[in-house]
């Protein structure tokens, strides 16, 4: 004790008790320098909230605001038979495609994917891409768009006379349930969210039963020997591993030494479009070795907080072990156990730099099919138009930001509500 | 009917013996695998890193003393001076740091020493938010708003598009919420009687936090401040996003400089060919990120543990 707490007395305070009569113990100076310090710590707690606000604010900032576009031909013109472009159905989209375009571009394009195989939405998008061609010619953030409009309303009508000036949301319900593409404009988020899912569903099938397996061996199996020991130190170590190092381990086993498992190779299931190892599985087992130790850390502490007393009862009445802990023990520690999950997923979806160096493809317009699709997923993108220079695709990127975290907003929200309906109090 | 009951109940009772239960073992097996899978994972990640880092410097145009003394790094005509990537790593950890440790002493403080509970129950979820944000957001964020920020107060002249200042002070937002809440338990965990012996000699409640608590936690701030420093040498797509593309030998923080973890993710991005320089440099970089941040987490976490046996 002595040695850890060097408690020395104040400088104030120190050598005055030998003379009695200089007794000067200075309170107002001591309270003053107190205020002033008590104002530097709250000031620092402000500073915190404020940066929290900033980033927010300079997300929403970058989401809205005005967009001036050209179309190299007016959509009005495609209409056919009086059906607006917006409205045609597929065969009629696909038979534009065919008339207006080139036939070696139409059937690239076939090639691509087969317009039998298309959806509506993307046929349509094509033509937007291929016929309309919409060109953003510049954007404005939300802050500029609300305090300068009549100034950006002259300079689009000065500097470029056939544009078209609007203000936008870049995060529209289109938006989310369009598939990717090569322009701002006409670009979505739908690729990137189910690529997400996909990655997300083998990270949990991965991590969840063996994370699980893991903490109820560490509480209720292990003894105190060293092998238990290791494990413990090695759990909360790997809980500090720099995401990028699990990104190069799932490079190394996942993606090349496993390459016939997670190309679908040995279950002849190779998607032609990959044929390699860079594939939704191998970025869903990465991300779970990534969070595993995280799902062990809360599971455990979860099984730890079920009563030593159940347990008793269920051995008095015969019960064995593992009867113990599948009908008490886990029972009791599930609504921990998946709120400590949930947090673990939330921080495997936000996760970019370990899919970076497994292998994201980031121009693929297609839904992933199977575990051995190429993939993408949001942070993935937002990575990818962040570091664009044009200042549209920042755009874009602050509201994929803001599906990304309504996304990680309602995960949390359900870990709150499912702690609180149902964590007990023994 | 009865009868047969009774023997069947007469049975079961001579077989109350304990016996060899082949499910439980079973189970109780894979249980054990499960907790074994996590030293696989480091011994993966050792031998992984370790056969590939070889392999990078058993190259023929590899000079070990090269890599120790030289300032260029340039795989592809043979330069392999590591310390334009280590320089800038150290600058965003310790411009981060600067952000993180006073700002994070003083939050904590704060929540443990000076604020009611009621305020605590609001800042603490706050401070999460923060924590829980994705780091790309975070490198929008400096992308977006603090170089920005930077070049309207230092001018565009000074201060480049892509600086390891801006990915440095958003690092250190991102860390500040880690530091408080290490360093408020180890404050909460002083105690009480320790704070009261003070009051009753008269001390102010500022002296109280820093003369008596602060001491006394200090271990274990030691403990957080080594994980951030970890944390932030570790942090990867702020400065892939907001410190700049290619390596630079330079301690202008408001240079554009390629840090360790930038690098990897850079070079990596699209289809990287297996046995390439660059694939195998990779994994050199993986290896020296690995053990640097596994020293530093276990000299935090047996800190800790000297911590918690003073008061336990």
């Amino acid at each position: 004790m002595k040695a850890i707490i060097p408690l020395t007395p104040s400088p104030s305070l120190r050598g005055r008790g030998e003379h009695a009569h200089e007794y000067n113990f200075n309170i107002e100076g001591r309270n003053r320098t107190g205020t002033a310090w008590r104002w530097v710590f709250q000031a620092s707690t402000i500073v915190g909230i404020l940066a929290l606000i900033a980033l927010l604010l300079n997300i929403m900032n970058g989401s809205f605001g005005y967009v001036a576009y050209e179309a190299k031909v007016d959509p009005a013109t495609l209409a056919q038979d009086g059906i607006p472009l917006e409205e045609q159905s597929r065969e009629q989209l696909v038979a534009l495609l065919q008339s207006k375009l080139s036939k070696g571009a139409f059937n690239k394009l076939e090639t691509d994917e087969p317009f039998e195989k298309r959806s509506r939405a993307n046929v349509l998008q094509v033509v937007n891409e291929r016929i309309v061609k919409y060109e953003i010619v510049q954007v404005w953030d939300l802050w500029a768009s609300l305090t300068k409009s009549a100034k950006i309303k002259a300079t689009v009508e000065k500097d470029f006379p056939g544009a078209e000036l609007e203000f936008i949301s870049w995060l529209t319900t289109d938006f989310i349930t369009r598939p990717q593409s090569s322009e701002a404009i006409t670009t979505g988020v739908r690729t990137a969210i189910l690529g997400s899912l996909w990655t997300i569903l083998f990270t949990i099938l991965f991590a969840f039963p063996i994370g699980v397996g893991a903490a109820i061996y560490l509480e209720e199996y292990a003894t105190d020997n060293r092998l238990n020991r290791i494990i413990r130190t090695n759990i909360n170590n790997l809980a500090g591993v720099p995401s990028i190092v699990y990104g190069i381990l799932g490079l190394a086993i996942f993606v090349r030494t496993l390459e016939p498992l997670t190309s679908g190779e040995i279950f002849g299931l190779v998607d032609p479009t990959t044929a390699n190892g860079r594939t939704v599985l191998a970025a869903g087992l990465t991300l779970g070795l990534l969070v595993l130790p995280i799902i062990i850390i809360n599971a455990q502490e979860a099984i730890r907080a079920v009563p030593q007393s159940l347990r008793k009862a269920s051995y008095g009445l015969g019960a064995t072990r593992w009867q113990t802990i599948w009908s008490h023990v886990l029972p009791n520690a599930l609504p921990g156990i998946l709120t400590g999950t949930i947090l673990a997923i939330s921080r495997a979806i936000g996760e970019t730099a370990p899919l970076v160096v497994v292998g994201a493809s980031t121009a693929i317009s297609f839904d992933p099919a199977s575990p051995f699709s190429k993939f993408t997923t949001l942070p993935i993108q937002i990575y990818q138009w962040t570091s664009r220079p044009q200042p549209e695709f920042r755009s874009v990127a602050a509201a994929t930001i803001l599906v990304l975290l309504m996304m990680l907003l309602s995960l949390n929200a359900s870990a709150v509500i499912l702690r609180n309906r149902f964590s007990k109090r023994y | 009917m009865a009868n047969t009951a009774t023997n069947g109940m007469n049975k079961k009772t001579k077989n109350l013996r304990r016996r060899a239960r082949v499910g439980e073992t079973l189970i109780q097996g894979l249980l054990f695998l499960s907790g074994v899978f996590s030293i696989f994972t480091t011994i993966g990640i050792v031998y992984e890193l370790g056969k590939e880092a070889l392999l990078f410097f058993q190259m023929p145009e590899m000079d070990l003393l090269q890599t120790l003394t030289s300032v260029e790094w340039k795989p592809h005509v043979g330069k392999f001076g590591i310390w334009p990537l280590v320089t800038s790593t150290l600058m965003t950890t310790v411009i981060a740091m600067s952000i993180a440790i006073p700002f994070g002493l003083s939050v904590s403080i704060y929540l443990s020493e000076y604020a009611t509970p009621k305020m605590r129950s609001i800042l603490k979820p706050i401070l999460e938010v923060l924590a829980g944000i994705p780091t790309i957001v975070y490198g929008y964020f400096a992308l977006m708003f603090m170089t920005p920020l930077l070049r309207n107060i230092f001018g565009n002249d000074v201060v480049q598009i892509y600086n390891t200042a801006s990915a440095g002070l958003v690092m250190g937002i991102l860390i500040l919420p880690l530091i408080t809440s290490m360093t408020e338990d180890s404050l909460s965990a002083v105690p009480r009687s320790l704070r009261e012996a003070a009051y009753g000699m008269g001390a102010t409640r500022l002296e109280v936090a820093l003369q008596v608590v602060l001491p006394a936690a200090l271990f274990g701030i030691a403990a957080a401040v080594i994980i951030g420093i970890s944390r932030a040498i570790g942090e990867t797509m702020i400065v892939a996003v907001a410190a700049g593309a290619g390596p630079n030998f330079t301690f202008n923080p408001f240079e554009s400089a390629e840090t360790i973890t930038g690098h990897i993710v850079r070079i990596s991005g699209g289809d990287l060919a297996y046995d390439s320089i660059d694939y195998n440099s990779i994994f050199a970089l993986g290896l020296l990120l690995f053990v640097i941040t596994l020293t530093l987490n276990m000299i935090s976490q047996r800190i800790v543990r000297r911590f918690r046996e003073v008061y336990e």
